[in-house]
């Protein structure tokens, strides 16, 4: 009972420091800061049974047919072509301007902020790649296609707005994309060129 | 000797160091937080294209990674030089991926804004995007990230 009290000694923590610094350089190493980045695009949903064979009927002048073949050469409404003028002549077929016969309808729509409106909201740019196609050319076609949509989003942005589209706030930016709504549609693929 | 000479007591006091662990401990949760660990080896080799109109990726922890590619060169002697698909550790075949999709959604708290992020070889043929495309269809999972660099 009468026992002395015992003090405990106090543990060298003077190693933490070391043990922490340890653990801290592993996960340093061990993971990764990089933002991933890439070109974002959305599926269309699965078809359904009924649907299948339904093809839907779009005009000829509302369409953009971007055929690439196995050696990864670009055809453009069935003429070669060359992908550098893919940007422009994509901005010119989704834009149609001079309101030609040869380029998408324009419909006149009411738009929230920007008012009436004449859009090609029936255009559609179709990619269609043949299977033996290289993976990088189809991907340069999407990010050309992608830039001529951004390009002329920006540039509307900047007409009504005065600024990028990137800038603007959230209705604004759903105005300009009800004004250039992207539709670029992936068709099942065909074998061009002969089989591989 | 000299009159300059200071022996009296006046030393350098010894810095206090045992907030130290913890001020380490701090900046390691920090990276702890903000960094995400490499999940899986890499069993095959890709180059990602480059690309300019690049968004980032976000909600990291909404997103599944396939990757595309000839296999490395120690598993080249094993599994050729062919064009593979990696679903996490192994090696797959395209009509797996609905089963991992199906997988990786059940692990996941946002289930809608799941985005399948598409590391693929720039040399890839199309067939094998194409496949996958078709799986990730079927298996309602819409939304894709093909990854790439950014290119000037």
């Amino acid at each position: 009972m009468a026992k002395k009290k015992r003090g405990v000694p106090g543990i060298n923590a003077s190693s933490t420091a070391d043990i922490s610094f340890i653990l801290l350089i592993f996960f340093l190493v061990t993971t990764s800061m990089d933002t991933d980045m890439g070109l974002a695009r959305r599926l269309p949903p699965p078809p359904e049974k009924e649907q299948e064979d339904a093809e839907i009927d779009v005009k000829e002048r509302n369409v953009l047919n971007v055929m690439i073949n196995s050696r990864g050469d670009l055809m453009v409404n069935r003429e070669p072509f060359d992908i550098a003028q893919l940007r422009t002549r994509a901005k010119e077929f989704i834009d149609n301007r001079e309101n030609r016969s040869n380029l998408p309808e324009k419909h006149m729509k009411y738009i929230e902020m920007l008012g009436n409106c004449a859009i090609t909201d029936k255009h559609v740019i179709s990619v269609q790649s043949d299977r033996g196609t290289p993976y990088n050319v189809y991907f340069q076609v999407q990010n050309e296609l992608v830039a001529a949509y951004n390009e002329l989003r920006d540039e509307l942005g900047k007409a009504k707005f005065g600024r990028p589209y990137a800038a603007l706030n959230d209705e604004q930016q759903v105005a300009i994309r009800t004004y250039y709504p992207q539709k670029i549609s992936e068709a099942e693929p065909k074998t061009y060129g002969g089989k591989k | 000797m000299s009159r300059f000479s200071k022996n009296g007591g006046r030393e350098m006091p010894e810095m206090n160091t045992s907030s130290l662990p913890d001020l380490i401990f701090t900046i390691l949760f920090f990276f702890m937080i903000v960094t995400s660990m490499r999940e899986v080896t890499l069993k095959v080799k890709f180059t990602v294209p480059a690309g300019t109109e690049l968004e980032k990726l976000e909600k990291k922890s909404a997103v599944s990674f396939i990757y595309v590619g000839p296999p490395t060169d120690q598993l080249r002697a094993t599994m050729g030089s062919g064009t593979r698909i990696q679903l996490n550790d192994r090696f797959a075949e395209p009509k797996e991926v609905m089963d991992f999709i199906a997988e990786e959604r059940t692990t996941m708290t946002d289930q809608a804004a799941q985005t399948v992020s598409l590391k693929i070889d720039e040399k890839t043929q199309m067939g094998y995007v194409i496949d996958i495309k078709e799986v990730l269809r079927k298996s309602w999972a819409l939304k894709i990230n093909y990854s790439a660099t950014r290119r000037n």
